[in-house]
């Protein structure tokens, strides 16, 4: 499988979680884990550019596909990439927990909706589990990562987040 | 001191990482070469049942498997794990023990556990283990403890834990006078704090340096070290526990000794390697304190004013099955109650009872959302008793700002007793209700307040250690953790502030051990107050050490330099002046100069004063340690409102609209405020509304999960309007109050409140749902 563009060799136990995988096979560990059933959204990652949970899947159906996880969205040193800037900028985060799952959420839904609607916001975001910030930050940057994307070339503008990289 | 940095929105420091992807928590942890081994509890399925036997042979044959312990096979398997706050009233506190060989008390409660490869083998082979349970009679739910038909402890009478009573002024006479007397009684179900991050701990034994290292999620390192090296046998400097990034706390990770904190150190210890160990979510649900479980009978005598002239409050507190955290949760209620409001007459008595379920302690808010339903709902009744407006009633009670400090008389978590030391109540109301503004047309709307004081900062005391390096950048740190309160950018403020440079140019670590030993935790919306203090107790006592040695170069008086710019400089002079990484240099007299410009702190260098390099009492570095203990607690305050619609036919509700009006003295940064406001009354909305611990009868908790408990997501969860006022608190020398818990408090009372004008029905229980709703409106 390719994470974050880089080929990867096979997981070879068919029990494996992508989300352990990703994690602990693979020292990827911005991905998290907070419920490992499927609600809370911590664990989200780009499959072929679309939001899933890698709690809900085994690393060996990753085969073959491309996933992208929050370190791959800015390489170490350069600036973030607008989401996560936006997320700075709005005190959109406090423990950092659920982050990489709503930025990367939020990155799958400017990449069908650059410009979101407030519904269009709430329903982007809504499969995600935040316990700290009561959410009214994390709209703002959602807001403002659209607005940050607009100004800024990059993969999020969303010709397909995982493919051609 | 010029201040510049306290009171900005400044940005967080410590978002870089965080977002990412390379924050660092205890599951990320990766050190020292081996890969850890996992591990994984088995845990009883019963509520209440004796053990008769339990058999790990399968389990241990299982390949993959490492190690499996039962109590049998740990020296301290037959120790009780400590009460942590002794209390004279706890005539009979229980706790458990690491590992449950005889009886088990709660669903959840630990049996075994297993080290294996890898987490998957280790659940494979929890699931061999056979134990042999002799189910016993459930005790569920406070009433059904006090009843006492059933014991938890077989040598706790009725069930009974603690009890105590207290009374203000005279009661019994007061209420005989009053114009006007009511019953009420009020119900508050259990809650779960439910962090984001479950619980983790990874543990590594040095036989070469004998030293064990920690991490853990926890609200407290610095205790659970002390701990570790008592438990251990060795000196609390070969024990390093670190709290790395942690995933929220809201209080349960202030709870120790969970019995994986000391069986995965344990296990490091035997097996010379690292192990750790990673809660899942219904783990968490059953093994992680949870709190709130109350139920209150009231009697209140007031006036035809709706002046409360007598209150007596009696309440049942569902301790779950031990009592490792004493009895701190009901002794908040009961100082609480009264909140900002005048009871001339007051009396309280609980009863610490014993259930068989999850023991309990502080989840934010900690004894105060219950109290304060209980005084708001009693307002509320007063106010359509009397037809009064209930913001009237409230201003005709309240607390006036000329009255501090104000002395309540009953006992306080810190041992003394409640004494609020500022506060402006009145102005707290009209701002909530002029922000509030006017009632949104429509039918079913109802309008809901409440006003709450919360205890902030209490003791025993912080520390900070302050340093400036020969670059000139600063490193800090204190021994308390942060779960996302932003420690690091706040922190740096202070001490920015004190040696006046730049935030960016101060770092910050907390809750690591290793970097400063002392402190007892994040916990009681207490950093801002401690720790806060601290730095600056530190940071100024760097500072003046900065003005001594650079007196001596610049030939000037201590008392006319100051620290600005990254230097220390004349006042009014700043071209006279020395850099703070000089002074930082000459701090430390060399005999080999080591780069970074030390070579100006060698010998031959010209001196500015005769004399040892080094005179009596003076300490090399630029650097200082420094410690706040407060002398009591300091009281925050604000007043919430909201307008809630209810939909008649599906009973879904709808915040319109939710105002906060929030006090907790000088406010460092607002950004910080105003998000842990938000996130406590998004927590507060879910603890209304949304979230239940659906126990059965047996004592199983039927949703221990996140697709059963519905924690809010960003759609149940409405705009809130924040403003502050600002009552510095004259008992610590930055006037700050606690700021962590308050969104919570009174959420409860202002739903419920809005709700019961909304429909029409009353409401004297938490939480609600649209089912109560349905059932209520039937009634
Ligand atoms: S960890 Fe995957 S959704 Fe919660
Ligand atoms: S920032 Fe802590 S859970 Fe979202």
């Amino acid at each position: 499988m390719k994470v974050n563009g880089f080929v990867h060799p096979a997981q070879r136990d068919p029990r494996r979680l992508l989300s352990d995988h990703l994690r602990h096979d693979l020292g990827l560990t911005g991905t998290h884990v907070g419920c490992e059933h499927g609600v809370c959204g911590c664990c989200t990652v780009l499959f072929d550019g679309a939001p899933v949970r890698s709690c809900l899947m085994l690393a060996v159906q990753a085969e073959g596909h491309e996933v992208s996880t929050v370190e791959g969205l800015a390489v170490l040193g350069a600036p973030l990439h607008p989401v996560q800037q936006a997320f700075h900028e709005c005190h959109g985060l406090q423990c950092g927990f659920c982050t990489p799952g709503f930025v990367m959420s939020v990155v799958g839904l400017l990449a069908q909706h650059p410009n979101p609607t407030r519904e269009q916001i709430e329903e982007g975001i809504s499969g995600n589990l935040c316990r700290c910030t009561g959410y009214a930050s994390i709209r703002r940057a959602v807001q403002r990562a659209s607005e940050l994307s607009q100004q800024t070339p990059s993969p999020l503008r969303g010709e397909g987040w995982g493919k051609g990289r | 001191m010029t201040t510049k940095w306290f009171g900005e929105r400044v940005q967080r420091v410590e978002d870089d990482r965080l977002l990412r992807g390379r924050g660092r928590f205890t599951d990320d942890i990766q050190e020292g070469g081996d890969r850890a081994l996992e591990s994984c509890l088995v845990r009883s399925p019963y509520a209440h049942a004796r053990i008769n036997s339990i058999d790990v042979s399968a389990a241990r044959a299982l390949p993959g498997v490492v190690a499996v312990y039962v109590a049998a096979d740990l020296p301290f398997g037959d120790t009780d794990l400590p009460i942590l706050i002794p209390h004279p009233n706890l005539t009979h506190g229980r706790t458990q023990r690491c590992l449950a060989s005889e009886v088990v008390r709660y669903a959840g409660e630990a049996v075994a556990f297993v080290v294996a490869d890898s987490r998957y083998i280790a659940e494979d082979a929890a699931e061999l283990v056979q134990v042999d349970y002799e189910p016993l009679p459930v005790v569920i739910t406070p009433e059904v403890a006090a009843a006492a038909e059933h014991l938890v402890h077989d040598d706790v009478p009725g069930n009974v834990a603690a009890e105590m009573l207290q009374e203000v002024g005279d009661v019994g006479a007061a209420m005989k006078s009053a114009p006007h007397r009511k019953r009420l009684h009020f119900r508050f179900e259990r809650g779960a704090a439910s962090p984001m991050e479950a619980r983790a701990v990874w543990a590594r034994w040095s036989d070469p340096e004998q030293k064990l290292t920690v991490y853990d999620s926890t609200q407290s390192p610095t205790s659970i070290r002390g701990g570790l090296a008592v438990l251990f046998g060795l000196p609390e400097s070969s024990v390093e526990v670190i709290a790395p990034d942690v995933g929220g706390g809201f209080g349960p990770k202030i709870m120790l000794f969970y019995p994986d904190e000391l069986l995965v150190p344990f296990a490091a210890m035997q097996l010379g390697r690292p192990v750790k160990w990673t809660e899942d979510r219904q783990e968490h649900f059953l093994a992680v304190n949870h709190e709130r479980g109350q139920v209150h009978e009231v009697e209140v005598g007031f006036d035809d004013a709706g002046r409360v002239l007598a209150l007596s409050v009696d309440f049942i507190h569902d301790a779950g099955a031990y009592t490792p955290y004493g009895i701190i949760l009901p002794i908040i209620t009961a100082a609480q109650v009264p909140g900002p409001y005048r009871v001339p007459n007051y009396r309280v008595r609980f009863r610490d009872v014993y259930t068989n379920a999850t023991p309990t302690s502080p989840y934010r808010g900690a004894g105060r959302p219950h109290a304060c339903f209980v005084m708001e709902r009693t307002l509320d009744a007063i106010a359509s008793d009397l037809g009064l407006d209930r913001p009237e009633v409230r201003r005709r009670n309240f607390i006036q700002p000329d009255e501090f400090p104000y002395d309540l008389g009953v006992a306080w978590q810190d041992g003394n007793t409640v004494i609020y030391d500022s506060g402006n109540y009145p102005a707290l109301l009209e701002k909530a209700m002029q922000m509030l503004g006017p009632r949104p047309a429509g039918d079913h709307i109802g309008m809901g307040l409440g006003a709450y004081v919360e205890g902030t900062g209490v003791g025993p005391y912080e520390g900070a250690h302050v340093q400036v390096l020969v670059s000139g950048k600063v490193v800090a740190a204190t021994g308390i953790p942060s779960q996302g309160q932003a420690h690091a950018t706040v922190w740096a403020q202070i001490v920015a502030d004190e040696l006046g440079v730049d935030v960016a140019d101060v770092e910050v670590t907390s809750g690591d051990t290793r970097r400063f030993p002392w402190g007892v935790g994040t916990f009681a919306s207490r950093g801002a107050v401690t720790a806060g203090n601290a730095m600056s107790v530190a940071a100024r006592m760097v500072a003046d050490k900065a003005k001594h040695i650079a007196a001596d170069h610049l030939e000037a008086d201590p008392a006319d330099l100051e620290l600005v710019g990254g230097k220390v400089s004349v006042k009014g002079s700043p071209d006279r002046g020395i850099p703070l990484a000089a002074v930082s240099v000459l701090a430390n007299p060399v005999r080999y100069a080591f780069g970074g410009g030390t070579e100006a702190a060698t010998q031959f260098t010209s001196r500015p004063r005769p004399g040892p390099p080094l005179q009596d009492g003076e300490q090399p570095g630029l650097e200082a340690t420094g410690y706040y203990s407060p002398p009591g607690s300091t009281w925050a305050a604000g007043c919430h409102a909201a307008y809630v619609h209810i939909d008649p036919k599906t009973f879904r509700m709808e915040v319109l609209k939710y105002v906060v009006v929030h006090d907790c003295g000088r406010v460092i940064n607002p950004l910080v405020v105003e998000g842990q406001i938000e996130g406590g009354v998004a927590q507060g909305i879910g603890g209304a509304f949304y979230e239940r611990l659906a126990y059965d009868a047996d004592g199983q908790l039927r949703n221990a999960s996140f697709m059963e408990f519905l924690m809010p997501y960003a759609t149940e969860v409405p705009a809130i309007e924040i403003d502050h006022i600002e009552t510095p608190s004259p008992l610590n020398p930055l006037g700050i109050k606690g700021a962590g818990e308050a969104g919570v408090i009174p959420v409860g009372a202002v739903i419920g409140s809005a709700i019961e004008e909304a429909l029409g029905v009353s409401i004297t229980e938490m939480p609600l749902s649209p089912l109560k709703l349905y059932e209520l409106s039937r009634a």
